[in-house]
């Protein structure tokens, strides 16, 4: 009863607080702009992820908004104040590091209840707390543990259990699935979705992985070169993409981009279809395409080729599910189709996206 | 093992017709190689440390001196002598005591210059340089230095005490024109131990700055993020993080200061009386200047237990820290 008190009060000062956002924001090392002014504006409640190859300067916004950088230029705002100036433990806000970065000195309850001390509360609310938090993340029996006796899995969720005992206004959190191996990571997902709705908690997370992204963020800001290039929900991110950065950055395998009239065409690889899984007849596109080479994933098959009539050595893949069984061999060409609503437009000069041309 | 696997690669070799076959060489043998490398190390300490610790003992269990070199076995009866000794009793206690209290406000001083010196500040290098110094400092010269500072009529650190009005007639610190630094007794134990901190120190600090950088960044921020200030991130999470390192420094110091004589010899003899008098330095007065080596060696074997505990802690806990 106590957990779901103190849960409810949790939930009703999240709603208080908990808006962050960026205004102008720029931080410059020397000549390299690592973030190159970024505006962002989080909802409370949301989880907005930030994705981006590594430099493209997204740890550094995070580290911003944390208070462990300096801006250059630029506000930061957290619930309505002016947070620029303030240092990381006037800020509200929780962190969980790429490491977990958890006290190897301290026992699992003293690295939870560490934000709790540096509050100075009083020692009986924070063994509630400590056990509220461990208990949501399913942690009560490792409290005494220190973290070098714990597995990558639960050293994730203690580094959790440390960030939401502080009640943050906004948590942060950097690549915290990257150091779990890949089907921990699926389920850690899974339940790091959970529990951030459960609780309502702004958070804000940033991510390499596109499918971590895709499958986590309410929004996805995608960056590149410390600016945001698009910021928009995963399904417009996915098949709207704003520039040929984000349309190739996304997708496995990325977006095929072809040449035509001076401007540039993107095709998702699982749009792009041999004959007769489409109807003819529909609004479609046929390109003429030659397959260099099959691969068989099991689930999936890749073809690679190349389309005639565009630039000489554009590389174009398809993916066909397992379920079109139609046999495509190596080195034979077909007529391949894709329906026009699935064929985005590029400018050839600046990469933007433009109204779609005739073919 | 591993040489019949050479063999055998090299007949393979022989049979493939392939390669240059040539003989072993005496270099490719690794019990002659570790033998003729270690052997220096070797005859270096079996020479200056084993035949001396030797002697000692063999010395401390007879009558030898300098006048009568002959050494007959008296058993036990240097060490009870000197145990009945002030001099010893007194020099026994200020071993342990300079040792201990110059220990603790090295690490105390270390601490604090090691923080200091960890932030990013104009003239980082040069303040890293100047705290180096007295390490780099040969002992001797470095205690002659304080010699002169501590003089009984021109001392700076009178002058800078007069200056500032606290040392003359009328003054906090009394009406002579002069502390007399080393004729007192409180003094002379003060400047003895502020000496040996003023040598230590440097090393401490080193050692503790290397441990501050050693912390991993993510471990720093984590701390800053959850709220914790400047103080309790420094003594909850960097130095808990640092004590292994901070032992080794804690050790390094104890035997320096142990073990040492040239800073007592210089500042003080020993004197005022015996009030400075530690271990080492009762030893050479006894064993060389006053030529009886048998009570001088029993003496200086008072040490040992000490400097050997300091060891096996030293080693142990290097071997602690390999593990992890």
């Amino acid at each position: 009863m106590v957990f779901w008190y103190n849960l409810q009060s949790l939930i009703s000062n999240l709603h208080i607080m908990g808006i962050v956002e960026t205004r102008g924001l720029k931080k410059h090392f020397g000549d390299v702009k690592a973030v190159d002014g970024v505006d962002l504006s989080i909802q409370t409640g949301e989880l907005l992820v930030i994705l981006g190859p590594s430099g493209c300067g997204k740890t550094t916004l995070m580290r911003m908004i944390a208070g462990l950088e300096k801006p250059t230029a630029g506000e930061i705002l957290i619930g309505d104040t002016v947070v620029t100036e303030l240092p990381p433990r006037a800020r509200q806000i929780a962190m969980v590091f790429q490491s977990y970065a958890l006290y190897p000195h301290m026992t699992v309850f003293d690295n939870i209840s560490f934000p709790l001390k540096a509050r100075r509360e009083p020692k009986m609310d924070m063994k509630k707390k400590v056990e509220w938090a461990a208990s949501i993340l399913g942690i009560e029996r490792l409290l005494a543990r220190k973290p070098r006796q714990l597995s990558g899995g639960e050293r994730q969720r203690v580094a959790l259990a440390r960030a939401l005992v502080k009640e943050p206004a906004v948590m942060l959190l950097d690549e915290p699935l990257s150091n779990l191996d890949a089907k921990l990571r699926a389920s850690a997902r899974d339940e790091l979705q959970r529990f951030q709705r459960q609780l309502g908690i702004t958070t804000i997370f940033v991510t390499h992985d596109q499918i971590e992204a895709m499958g986590l963020g309410d929004r996805i800001a995608v960056m590149y070169n410390g600016r945001v290039r698009q910021l928009g929900p995963p399904q417009e991110i996915y098949h709207e993409p704003a520039d040929t950065f984000v349309g190739t950055f996304l997708g496995s395998p990325p977006m095929n981009l072809l040449e035509r009239n001076g401007y540039l065409v993107g095709f998702r690889p699982e749009n792009f279809l041999p004959p007769g899984v489409l109807e003819i007849g529909g609004d479609v596109v046929t390109f003429p395409y030659q397959v260099g080479r099959v691969e068989n994933l099991g689930s999936d098959r890749l073809l690679y080729g190349t389309v005639a009539g565009a630039a000489e050595d554009n590389r174009t893949v398809s993916k066909l599910p397992s379920t079109v069984m139609i046999p495509v061999e190596a080195g034979e060409a077909y007529d391949f189709i894709i329906q026009r609503k699935d064929l985005k437009f590029f400018d050839k000069a600046t990469g933007l996206r433009i109204e779609p041309q005739p073919l | 093992m591993k040489e019949i696997a050479k063999e055998v690669t090299l007949d393979q070799r022989v049979a493939a017709g392939r390669g240059e076959i040539g003989g072993r060489y005496l270099s490719d043998s690794e019990g002659f190689l570790s033998g003729l490398f270690l052997f220096p190390a070797v005859v270096y300490i079996v020479a200056l440390v084993g035949i001396p610790f030797v002697l000692a003992i063999a010395f401390s269990v007879s009558d030898v001196s300098v006048g009568d070199s002959t050494l007959d076995f008296v058993g036990l009866r240097n060490f009870r002598v000197i145990i009945q000794t002030p001099q010893f009793q007194r020099a026994l206690r200020n071993t342990f005591v300079f040792t201990l209290i110059a220990q603790a406000i090295v690490i105390l001083l270390a601490n604090i210059l090691a923080v200091a010196l960890s932030q990013d500040f104009r003239g980082k290098w040069l303040a890293r340089t100047l705290i180096i110094l007295p390490w780099a400092t040969p002992i001797s010269l470095g205690t002659i230095g304080w010699l002169w500072m501590l003089d009984s009529k021109f001392s700076p650190i009178d002058w800078i005490l007069q200056a500032v009005g606290l040392l003359g007639p009328d003054t906090l610190l009394g009406p002579g024109r002069n502390l007399n630094w080393l004729g007192r007794e409180d003094l002379a134990v003060a400047s003895v131990i502020l000496v040996h901190v003023w040598r230590i120190l440097p090393l401490a600090t080193v050692i503790l700055m290397a441990g501050l950088t050693s912390i991993p960044q993510d471990l720093l921020d984590q701390a800053a993020v959850d709220g914790a200030s400047f103080w309790r991130i420094h003594f909850q999470v960097a130095v808990p993080l640092v004590l292994p390192i901070m032992y080794i420094a804690l050790l390094f110091g104890l035997i320096f200061t142990f073990g040492d004589m040239v800073v007592a010899f210089v500042l003080t003899r020993g004197g005022p009386i015996y009030y400075t008098q530690v271990l080492p330095l009762w030893a050479w007065f006894k064993g060389i200047d006053g030529g009886n080596l048998a009570e001088g060696a029993a003496i200086a074997l008072f040490i040992f237990p000490v400097l050997l505990a300091v060891a096996i802690l030293f080693l142990r806990s290097a071997r602690r820290m390999e593990v992890t």
